[in-house]
């Protein structure tokens, strides 16, 4: 079905574009359009008008030679190709591969997944395991936003109306272990449930840091605290894989819908959990 | 700003398709996958779902594998795009399309257009896939006829002809029977029809 009429823009410079946000409270940016577009055809969103970004010089490229810097309009396929990607943080770019499939890999972009902060998101969860941030440009100038601030609530960020995600940052990896583990949905592809980690351990093998963030099963994607804290101090062998995966749900607000209960759902952010720890555990 | 907005509520679109270049005024929700086939005639490819998941809509932009249900034709302004219209090369099928062929990998046809689209793109990301793979690619391409089994053999048939070699054609197909069977068995008339539909359990 066609959406509802909107006004059409297609600026060339990130200024331009966050100028005409702020000129109409109705405006959306387009970006590579794979959740709102089918949004707007359901008629779920009728944006008065569409900022597109695709004219934008400037907001695609990879430098992973320090920290890793992505811009906004990266797409996933252009992640899940990128050498540079596959051996400075492999996470990004295997999960890439899982992302619906080809073809929304060739138009998704990860500034979209992060700005949309949707509840079954796989990019969400990665990017708050890593600690990452985006730099975000608006009238009023520009300003970064640490990862564990960004997301609000489903699909509510913490950007203002005229601000425009133009770059996500992850630090180097620096020997930590990391991994992400979906349950895909069968149709879709979305995770009912995902689990990312981050792990750094020191030279006594004892956890030093853990990050361990879920999707799919609560409302924006969220930390598992409590299983962090079961792993801080610990050697990362079986009996603390198994401690952290049993309380990981311990604190969450996990919702339930057709697709899965919410004690489905708890299980899944268990077993996931453990899984993506043991992986980690290999890296 | 790029914009060039040609009369009201409509704006200026070029793209070349299939190596021919072509120019439109277009509203801006007009779907790329209904500019391709209102604007230009160009039916070949298909609509299946309408909501991104069943791939019948699978065009190239720039290269990429795209579902021109999910894009509007002004997003493309300025890109190459081929469409399934643009894979045969002087009246000759390609080598995915000949192994679709070859190895039966379609019954209605619905998919298929979005299968050879996707399958190009993936052979020319991975020209030497696995079994496992070549599923993972066409995640995005839904079937209700064939079960894949010989879509998966079409494209392992297009990947070893692109490589030089070619698998024996009709090794990939299941039926064990010919076509001859069919023909010998056709009926004459109504009456006839009749006949063998009465007489087919015993048959
Ligand atoms: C069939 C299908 C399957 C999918 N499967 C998965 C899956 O398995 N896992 C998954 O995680 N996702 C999946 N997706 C969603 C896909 O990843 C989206 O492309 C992505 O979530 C949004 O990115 P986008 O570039 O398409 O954003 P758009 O759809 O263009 O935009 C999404 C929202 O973000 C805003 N926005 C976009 N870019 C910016 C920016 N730079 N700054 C500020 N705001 C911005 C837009 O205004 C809009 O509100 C699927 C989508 C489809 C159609
Ligand atoms: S018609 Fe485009 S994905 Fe089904
Ligand atoms: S051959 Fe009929 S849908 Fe695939």
């Amino acid at each position: 079905m066609f959406p509802n009429q909107f006004e059409y823009h297609r600026p060339s410079s990130v200024q331009a574009a966050a100028g005409l946000l702020a000129a109409d409270p109705d405006a959306k940016l387009l970006a590579g359009g794979h959740s709102l577009i089918p949004a707007m055809k359901l008629r779920l969103a009728s944006p008065s008008s569409l900022v597109d970004l695709g004219g934008v010089d400037g907001l695609t490229g990879i430098d992973a030679s320090g920290p890793i810097k992505i811009g906004a309009m990266t797409t996933y396929a252009a992640i899940r190709d990128s050498r540079e990607l596959k051996s400075a943080l492999p996470i990004l770019a295997e999960a890439a591969d899982n992302v619906g499939d080809p073809a929304v890999q060739a138009r998704g972009t990860i500034g979209g997944a992060l700005a949309h902060s949707d509840p079954a998101a796989d990019y969400t969860a990665i990017f708050l395991a890593l600690d990452g941030s985006v730099e975000v440009t608006g009238t009023n100038g520009a300003r970064t936003i640490a990862a564990d601030d960004l997301f609000v609530d489903l699909f509510t960020t913490a950007l203002a109306p005229d601000e425009i995600i133009t770059s996500v940052s992850f630090p180097a990896l620096d020997g930590a272990g990391t991994a992400y583990e979906k349950f895909r949905h069968p149709a879709s592809g979305y995770a009912v449930v995902g689990v990312a980690v981050k792990i750094a351990t020191g030279s006594d093998g004892k956890v030093e840091s853990a990050r361990v963030a879920v999707t799919g099963a609560t409302s924006k994607a969220t930390r598992a605290t409590a299983a962090e804290e079961a792993l801080q101090g610990k050697t990362l062998d079986d009996a603390a894989i198994d401690a952290a995966a049993a309380v990981a749900g311990n604190g969450l607000e996990i919702n339930g819908d057709h697709f899965a209960s919410e004690e489905y759902r708890r299980h899944l952010v268990s077993v996931l959990t453990g899984r993506a720890l043991r992986k980690a555990a290999q890296t | 700003m790029a914009t060039t907005t040609t009369a009201p509520g409509r704006v200026g679109v070029r793209m070349k398709v299939n190596g021919v270049d072509y120019a439109a005024e277009v509203e801006p929700r007009l779907l790329l996958v209904s500019f391709l086939r209102d604007n230009l005639g160009l039916t070949g490819t298909h609509i299946g779902c309408d909501t991104s998941q069943c791939g019948a809509c699978v065009i190239h932009l720039d290269g990429q594998p795209v579902k021109s249900c999910t894009l509007f034709a002004v997003q493309a302004d300025g890109a190459e795009l081929t469409t399934i219209e643009g894979i045969a090369k002087n009246g000759e099928y390609d080598a995915v399309q000949m192994g679709f062929w070859e190895m039966h990998g379609l019954q209605c046809g619905y998919c298929t257009p979005g299968m050879i689209m996707t399958a190009n793109a993936f052979l020319d990301r991975n020209p030497n896939p696995t079994e496992a793979e070549i599923r993972h690619a066409l995640e995005g391409n839904l079937c209700r006829c064939t079960g894949y089994q010989n879509i998966v053999k079409a494209v392992q048939y297009a990947a070893k002809q692109r490589a030089g070699g070619a698998m024996e054609a009709g090794s990939g197909t299941d039926l064990d029977f010919e076509h001859k069977d069919v023909i010998e068995h056709a009926p004459e008339d109504l009456q006839d029809w009749g006949d063998q539909l009465a007489g087919q359990e015993e048959r």
